[in-house]
């Protein structure tokens, strides 16, 4: 056969939720791209849980749309229902979360893919990347190899300058119901053999990862009047700063809340020698923050119940995803135990639950870039890197793909870090972090959440969204319209004071809120936990139309100011400490009191400045001390020469 | 050293280690990488061989220090190998004699054959960098060199075996477990349930505030038993200022004339009563004065009455009070303050009670003055003079009673940090803010009390307190 050779700037390789972000990115940023999927029909596939968003990655969500990426507006257009969670607590953790069409939500991203300029998408197995050696300036970088381009099963070959590994659960994966094995992907795709070794031969290192999925029920078979009916909310909030609101209030579908019982936990622990975690069967290490329900069992013992929520997978079908229930027990295990649960007593399984194994990253591999240290040129992103769930993924695919654009245009690389956005925290945590199991965005993960949230999201980062040129000039200047109504409503506030006379003392009265000793600012009084902005209208003659998204930001502003302000101060401190760089060409062997430990960390992660390396398990404060006055020396040492 | 790269551990470091006098034994003491093959440069064993390099690690070997041919001195010198010395690096110890000169020869010949100059704490810095000691431990190396009594020694050793360590390890690791705990709850609803939690998270965090108080309230005491009591002597006069001074410094500094207005400057002096000490300032005498040297003796005795921790008021008992008496008790009411009642001897003439005493001082915050007949010149009511100090500030208890004391103004500073923290954590509580509220408050105390221990990394924290070692430790 003739070798055929095409050119792309960048070739992404798989095509779910951090491929889509990534090759939309590139292709956007003008690059050429192609994105290859072992199954053109299931782009953006959601194989495990019908959700968007949730807590914590309902906040990602919102930053990547803040940043230019799709998936905010996708599920806007596809969602079943949709809520904010935890609105009994703060604003920090406030979060939105929505049911999709599985099959909508795929269909659409097809649709904006395939209308996507500069964007092909290729249905093939990436069987090897290509590389070559790299110039001496490189090498001093730290890289080996250089990437060219890869080469597909039937051999021919697409040369790109970037490519962007998003292969999700794919690479080699074998899925595990009991003693049952399918060597496939998940629900049956085809798997991915051949580029795993392709990778180890570029010098990666690979492991195990293992994560799960609960059973799908026939909808017919189920019970509801025996669960509790889980409803929207109404207005919904659109996840996208660019959705108009009017366009997301439609008819939505309810969920259903049952529990498990003693009965369930009995069959879990008589059959746990047949699971094959705790058989021995599976090598992957599985994520604690999303256990199956024989974790759970194992894990709670004294815990009588724990909840089941059951979720359409969609209008297209009857399917009914059983929420909090991933297993890998055998099939006749699942069906007794599934059976135990209210509701569930006649149901019929249409899919298993099952596990999935999968090659992925060893940690410490990875730029703050997301670029593979060795190999300049190859961005990886998603589950590869280690990470569990669509919005991680999609976050990462963003990250990766915004970063690849970068170095093809020889630009600084995008940097979020801690205080910046849950990104920023996503991706500083899979740089630093051994990570032993899938790693799962979580809200106590991000140090600085009260401003990391998920409202502000665009005040965040839309900027950094606009000078990569993902945001238009017109979504940047909505933007500063709303930051300068903000801003100018604040400080009306607090200067329009109102005196403590009859009408006030009335109307104070009225709204069940004790009278003025003094004449107080409406900022003062919006701080009274039973008023609110719109409720002190009547004594705020002044007062112009502002939107909803201003409103809920002035209140946030004013309310929680002691404690946004305290948390900047701690913010500051923290970025002392990521302004100090560490050289790229250190070598750990002359920072002489360096602990083994350390110093073997510190090699293997080559973190980038110091509040990096504090972070990198196993490197203690003295280390960082000795780090630090090292650091100094160097410093010292080149002003002498000077 | 221009354009030389100077990796603190790579070098070898050497310094005297006992203080600069000709005192009987000197040790010098020498740590890092090269420790042992320098010093085997210099030494000589009985047989006059070089026999260092097979020193077994601790023991003590005698030998020689020489010079090429010449002997400078005889000493034992003792070898700590890595990682079981003070700095955890290998260390040498010679024990030489304690003349200065001989030891600077020494120390001379160590930095011709290799060996850098240590700066001033370079052993500590190293013993924290290489992980053997936390901040606080080294800081109370830093008080052990400094301290002035023994109050200030053992509360520096105290420190130093890690008390205040692990009492804030303590709390810090409350903290956490409740800022976890929160974590956990907002990450995992189903199993970790908040109901009642802000009461319960109030009763940890109030003996917690409480705790944190109570170790700052020792900070002042701490201080004063650390750093002594700033006492000044005033009175009119020829009351017997300075008369008290040499019956407590026990030697004549001071100049005792029956002239009024000799004192002229202040003279401070630091007095020993067992272990309370006295940073004592003798005043000039304040009066209303036209001589202009002496005004300005005055007025520097009426600043150090501003600053002072003490003042004792001496009297001559057989004057009348008169106005410039009165204006000296309105200098004394605001401060603790003893009173003399002196010459107590002339007993016939005495003019000045107890009683006219405690009226003059009726309106001061002196609730217990404490009143003492004395008699500078029989040397009666010192004893006495003692009691009431330790009764005034150590509530009669010369002995710490107290396990920690705070003598560090930095743990002051942050603990007090920790306190307000605690006590945002309270108002959110007490505002019925939900939980995710009171992590920002708790982080501020935990951070804050990781950085009294160095496990929070403060910018330029650890080269500041280092700067301020001295040499050789």
């Amino acid at each position: 056969m003739t070798i055929v050779k095409e050119k792309f700037d960048v070739v992404v390789i798989g095509a779910g939720h951090a491929g889509c972000e990534a090759a939309l990115a590139c292709a956007r940023l003008g690059l050429e791209t192609i994105v290859f999927t072992m199954s053109a029909d299931n782009i953006a596939f959601m194989p495990c849980n019908p959700h968007i968003g949730g807590s914590s990655k309902g906040h990602l969500v919102r930053e990547i749309d803040a940043l230019g990426g799709e998936m905010g507006k996708n599920i806007d257009k596809t969602f079943l229902q949709s809520k904010m969670l935890n609105t009994s607590k703060g604003p920090a953790v406030h979060s939105l979360r929505c049911q999709a069409d599985k099959m909508e939500y795929s269909k659409e991203m097809r649709k904006v893919l395939e209308a996507q300029e500069h964007l092909c998408i290729k249905q093939a197995e990436v069987s090897e990347i290509l590389f070559e050696e790299v110039s001496d300036d490189l090498k001093k970088e730290g890289y080996t190899n250089k990437i060219v381009g890869v080469k597909i099963f039937s051999g021919i070959i697409y040369e790109a300058k970037a490519v962007i590994l998003c292969t999700g659960t794919y690479l080699k994966s074998r899925c595990l119901t009991g003693e049952a094995i399918t060597y496939s992907g998940p629900n049956g795709l085809l798997p991915s053999n051949l580029l795993s070794a392709s990778l180890i031969d570029a010098g990666i290192e690979l492991r195990r990862f293992k994560t799960g999925t609960p059973a799908r029920m026939d909808g017919n078979t189920i019970d509801y009047s025996k669960m509790s009916e889980q409803f929207g909310d109404t207005p919904v909030v659109p996840f996208s700063f660019d959705t108009d609101p009017k366009d997301v209030q439609r008819p939505q579908v309810s969920c259903w809340l049952t529990y498990t019982n003693e009965k369930t936990h009995e069959i879990i622990k008589a059959n746990i020698d047949r699971s094959p975690i705790y058989a021995g069967i599976i090598e992957g290490v599985g994520p604690r923050y999303c256990p199956s329900i024989e974790d759970k069992v194992i894990k709670f013992p004294d815990h009588e119940r724990h909840q089941v929520f059951v979720e359409p997978e969609g209008t297209f079908t009857n399917e009914m995803y059983i929420d909090g229930m991933s297993s890998s027990m055998p099939e006749d295990v699942q069906i007794a135990m599934y059976r135990t649960v209210p509701g569930l007593e006649n149901c019929r399984i249409v899919k298993n639950a099952y596990a999935i194994e999968y090659d992925c990253l060893c940690p410490g591999q990875l730029h703050a870039n997301l670029e593979i240290k060795t190999t300049r040129g190859l961005f990886s992103a998603g589950q590869f890197n280690g990470s569990s769930g669509y919005e991680e993924a999609a976050a990462q695919g963003l990250y990766a793909g915004i970063n690849a654009a970068m170095q093809i245009f020889n630009k600084e690389s995008l940097y979020i870090d801690r205080s910046e956005g849950y990104i920023g925290v996503l991706v500083d945590d899979l740089v630093t972090k051994e990570n032993l199991e899938p790693y799962r965005m979580m809200t106590s993960r991000a140090e600085y959440r009260l401003l990391l949230r998920q409202d502000n999201a665009d005040i965040r980062l839309r900027k950094k969204g606009y000078e990569i040129g993902l945001i238009s000039e017109e979504q940047y200047n909505k933007l500063c319209t709303k930051i300068d109504l903000i801003d100018k409503e604040v400080t009306r506030l607090k200067n329009t004071v109102v005196g403590a006379n009859a009408t006030i003392q009335k109307f104070m009265e009225k709204v069940g809120t004790p009278s003025l000793k003094t004449a107080t600012s409406l900022a003062e009084l919006i701080c009274r936990p039973e008023l609110s902005y719109k409720l002190i209208e009547d004594i705020d003659p002044d007062r112009q139309a502002i939107p909803d998204d201003v409103i809920e930001q002035v209140e946030i502003t004013i309310r929680y100011e002691g404690y946004i302000n305290r948390q900047e101060r701690q913010v500051e401190q923290f970025k002392k400490l990521e302004k100090k760089k560490i050289p790229a060409d250190i070598n750990y062997d002359d920072v002489g009191s360096l602990r083994l430990e350390a110093r073997q960390k510190l090699e293997r992660f080559r973190p980038t400045n110091i509040g990096q390396a504090s972070r990198i398990g196993g490197v203690n404060p003295a280390d960082i001390s000795v780090l630090i006055i090292y650091l100094d020396s160097l410093r010292r040492g080149s002003a002498d020469e000077n | 050293m221009p354009g030389v790269l100077r990796t603190f551990s790579n070098d070898t470091i050497c310094a005297i280690a006992t203080a600069m006098s000709d005192a009987g034994i000197g040790i010098i003491r020498v740590s890092g990488p090269q420790a042992l093959s320098i010093c085997d440069t210099v030494y000589l064993s009985s047989k006059k061989e070089h026999t260092l390099l097979s020193h077994e690690p601790n023991t003590i070997k005698f030998g020689y220090i020489c010079d090429g041919e010449e002997i400078i001195d005889e000493v034992m010198i003792s070898f700590m190998k890595a990682p079981h010395s003070y700095t955890m690096e290998d260390v040498i110890e010679i024990n030489s004699h304690g003349g200065m000169l001989v030891m600077n020869s020494i120390l001379n010949l160590l930095l011709d054959k290799g060996c850098r100059l240590a700066e001033p704490g370079e052993f500590t810095k190293r013993a924290f960098l290489n992980g053997r000691i936390d901040l606080t431990k080294a800081e109370a190396v830093m008080d052990i060199i400094s301290a002035q009594n023994n109050f200030a020694f053992e509360s520096s050793k105290g420190q130093l075996q890690g008390k205040l360590s692990s009492k804030i390890r303590s709390l810090r690791e409350k903290i956490l477990y409740e800022m976890a705990f929160i974590e956990s709850a907002l990450d995992d609803p189903e199993n970790y349930d908040l109901t009642g939690y802000p009461e319960k998270l109030k009763a940890i965090v109030d003996p917690m505030k409480k705790e944190i108080a109570s170790l700052i309230e020792t900070a002042d005491e701490g201080k004063i038993r650390k750093d002594g009591i700033k006492t000044v002597i005033v009175g009119k006069p020829n009351a017997g200022k300075s008369s008290l001074l040499n019956a407590l410094t026990g030697d004549e500094r001071a100049i005792v004339t029956d002239i009024a207005g000799t004192t002229r400057d202040v003279i401070e002096e630091t007095v020993r009563l067992g272990d309370i000490v006295l940073h004592v300032i003798d005043t000039a005498g304040i009066r209303d004065t036209e001589d202009i040297i002496e005004k300005i003796g005055v007025d520097k005795a009426k600043s150090k009455i501003e600053e002072a921790d003490l003042i004792l008021y001496i009297l001559d008992s057989t004057n009348e009070i008169d106005s410039e008496d009165k204006d000296i008790i309105e200098l004394c009411k605001s401060k603790k303050t003893i009173v003399l009642l002196n010459k107590n001897d002339l007993s016939d003439n005495i003019k000045i009670t107890e009683d006219i005493i405690r009226m003059h001082f009726s309106d001061s915050s002196n609730d217990h003055l404490p009143i003492i007949r004395t008699s500078m010149l029989k040397g009666n009511g010192i004893s006495e003079l003692k009691d009431a100090i330790s009764e005034l500030f150590f509530n009669g208890d010369i002995v710490p009673k107290q396990e920690i004391y705070i003598t560090n103004v930095r743990h002051k500073d942050l603990l007090n940090k920790a306190f307000n923290s605690l006590e945002l954590v309270l108002d959110s509580i007490s505002k019925n803010l939900s939980e995710d509220f009171y992590t920002v408050d708790l982080t501020g105390a935990y951070e804050a009390l990781g950085e009294i221990l160095g496990e929070e990394i403060g910018d330029d924290l650890v080269e500041e307190i280092f700067s301020k070692f001295c040499m050789g430790k």
